[in-house]
């Protein structure tokens, strides 16, 4: 019986690491594979000429870094913009009970309901008429009003879910609200929060329609990658969706610790 | 100085009344303990003194000072929540610390005045533990120890002992007495456990339905309830209450008669179960025992007389039996003579 469950247990292990580390390892074999590394069949588990040529000469395709940085940019000011405005509408959403409180939270979702196409035009004009068109700042608050709700919904889920109890306590023993706050609160929600900022920062990484739209010359790097890998060799669109993912996943891995800090479960 | 005076205070959520009118002076240095059944109001009553409620009206003085209109944390107090509310992202040693770090206390004073707190409430070794690895009454204990390091003026605790067994409940009760008395703490104390209540306190303020039904001494309040919810509430077997009916001043029963507070008419006579004592069939109010209990100090004696349901601390292995019929003598001294619609105490004259 036990050794069912093991088995079990760990064929679902498995699966789940193979879900995401099948398609990374495509990549990457197609990456560092060079040329003739993409058509090979069968797979090797090791890329046997394993190369930094297609990632070099990748690298070395003018306007690369620019766009990465543009990229950066972009999604750092997302993920600034999202949880420094979400957590906030987040906590006044958890613990305050204001009239018109379901509507708010309805409205928040109900940004999400216009297409962004329909937006890119009256978005553009005015972007343009204030300056930030061309701007990976312009395109980073873009993004932010994609990922603002989810932020805010997700934080008041967060915020709800720490007992009102242990702020009390802590004004109770002298913290000003604020205080409360952050001795109190903010560590027991930083691993939601963290969880987020993450999201937020995917968000605006892999979002496409709006940077091409919003930008001509400072592209990020999904943009850029769009219009010039249409025309490039395979094993170069590898090195290049590599390239994409290579920052998500070094964030993530940056942030984990918050991620896993599950209070009482993990620490320490 | 820390004494308090809550005037008039009510509260109402939304349509339900939790407190109906509370008026309460506690001295300083005094220990009040509120008594009283679930959901009678007594949390409320104390997050209103704390702050982290507003009264619908009445306000709170604490040493001559109206708080109305003072935040939570400048109020000069701590607590004990019900739920504990210890910190879990802190570990013990933390916890305990925390409201003197609030204070700004230097780290030697921190250090003296933890290992003082959480000595008293031996948790000690737990100092490096976070709350998730605690049990229950260690969690509590971690709250009180916490409420009881930054040494307040005003201590208001929400049943702070609930959680632990008999024998650890009965040496911290003792413990906590001794240490707030010295402190001269001012302290107003939850609990629905009687026997705690009357251990502990000064004086008892006994609350049902969002009202203070009487507060006084322990004793005066076991002695001399003033309605017939606090007889019934207070003590263990509850107060016997028995119909009887007065003629010329008197209450007559079979080779006793006993004076009564009014000339004639319906009361209700209460009386503790130590105050009867078991007699020859035939002598004072009959009695048909129905289940002995010896609870090793006495026996508890449960019965009848006449349709109304007795209880009578016999002395132990005093040999009743069920299904037999006894007579009980009331000690005239320590009636309570009660109106029977009101069930409030007539004063005698
Ligand atoms: N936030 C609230 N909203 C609505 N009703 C409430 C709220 N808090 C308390 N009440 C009501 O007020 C009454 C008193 O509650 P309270 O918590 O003060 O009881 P309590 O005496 O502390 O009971 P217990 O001994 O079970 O802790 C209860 O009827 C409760 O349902
Ligand atoms: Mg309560």
């Amino acid at each position: 019986m036990s050794g069912l469950k093991r088995t079990v247990f760990w064929t679902g292990v498995a699966a789940l690491c193979a879900w995401v580390l099948v398609p990374i390892w495509l990549i990457g074999l197609g990456a560092f594979g060079g040329r003739t590394g993409v058509f090979r069949w069968p797979k090797s588990l090791w890329p046997g000429d394993a190369s930094l040529a297609a990632l070099q000469t990748f690298l070395a395709v003018e306007g690369v870094w620019p766009a990465m940085v543009n990229s950066i940019i972009a999604a750092l000011t997302c993920m600034a913009l999202s949880i420094g405005l979400g957590a906030p509408a987040g906590y006044a959403l958890a613990r305050f009970s204001f009239r018109g409180q379901n509507t708010y939270r309805l409205l928040i979702l109900l940004t999400r309901a216009f297409p962004l196409a329909i937006l890119a035009l009256p978005l553009t004009v005015a972007f343009i008429r204030i300056g930030l068109y061309d701007t990976a700042f312009g395109v980073g608050l873009v993004h932010t009003a994609l990922a603002l709700p989810f932020a805010a919904l997700v934080s008041a889920s967060l915020f709800q879910a720490i007992p009102r109890e242990l702020e009390e306590a802590a004004w109770v023993f002298g913290c000003s609200r604020w205080q409360a706050f952050r001795k109190v609160v903010l560590p027991l929600a930083l691993p939601g929060i963290a969880a987020a900022a993450i999201f937020a920062f995917v968000i605006s990484w892999n979002e496409v329609f709006a940077a091409s739209v919003l930008s001509v010359k400072n592209r990020t790097l999904t943009a850029y990658l769009l219009t010039v890998l249409a025309e490039s060799p395979l094993h170069f669109r590898f090195a290049g969706g590599f390239l994409l993912i290579l920052p998500s996943l070094a964030f993530i891995f940056a942030v984990r610790k918050y991620l896993f800090a599950m209070w009482g479960i993990a620490n320490r | 100085m820390a004494e308090i005076t809550i005037d008039g205070i009510a509260k109402s959520f939304g349509a339900t009344r939790a407190l109906e009118q509370i008026d309460l002076t506690v001295a300083d240095g005094e220990f009040v303990a509120l008594l009283g059944p679930s959901g009678c109001g007594k949390t409320t009553l104390l997050r209103i003194i704390a702050g982290l409620e507003s009264a619908t009206s009445g306000r709170i003085v604490i040493g001559g000072r109206d708080l109305t209109e003072v935040p939570t944390r400048r109020r000069g107090l701590a607590m004990v929540f019900q739920n504990y509310a210890v910190f879990p992202h802190m570990n013990v040693y933390e916890n305990v610390a925390f409201g003197l770090r609030m204070q700004g206390a230097d780290e030697a004073r921190i250090k003296a005045r933890v290992g003082k707190a959480t000595e008293l409430l031996h948790i000690t070794p737990y100092l490096d533990r976070y709350p998730a690895k605690l049990s229950g009454g260690q969690r509590q204990r971690v709250a009180v120890a916490r409420a009881l390091a930054v040494e307040p003026p005003v201590l208001l605790m929400d049943e702070p002992l609930s959680n632990l067994d008999a024998l650890l409940r009965l040496e911290m009760r003792a413990e906590l007495k001794a240490v707030l008395r010295e402190a001269r703490t001012t302290t107003i104390y939850v609990t629905h456990d009687q026997t705690e209540a009357m251990g502990l306190a000064d004086r008892i303020a006994v609350m049902h339905g969002g009202r203070i039904e009487q507060i006084d001494r322990p004793t005066a309040v076991y002695e001399r309830p003033a309605t017939t919810f606090v007889g019934g509430f207070v003590g263990s077997p509850p107060m016997n209450f028995l119909p009887v009916t007065i003629a010329n001043s008197r209450l007559e029963l079979p080779g006793a008669s006993l004076p009564a507070p009014q000339a004639s008419g319906a009361l209700l006579m209460g009386i503790r179960a130590e105050d009867l004592t078991p007699v020859a069939d035939g002598e004072g109010l009959p009695f048909d025992i129905a289940v002995v209990e010896p609870l090793g100090a006495h026996d508890l004696v449960t019965g009848r007389s006449g349709q109304t349901l007795l209880r009578v601390a016999a002395p132990a292995g005093s040999g009743h039996k069920p299904g037999t019929r006894i007579g009980l003598k009331p000690d005239p001294k320590r009636l309570v003579w009660m109106d029977p619609a009101s069930g409030r105490a007539i004063q005698a004259q």
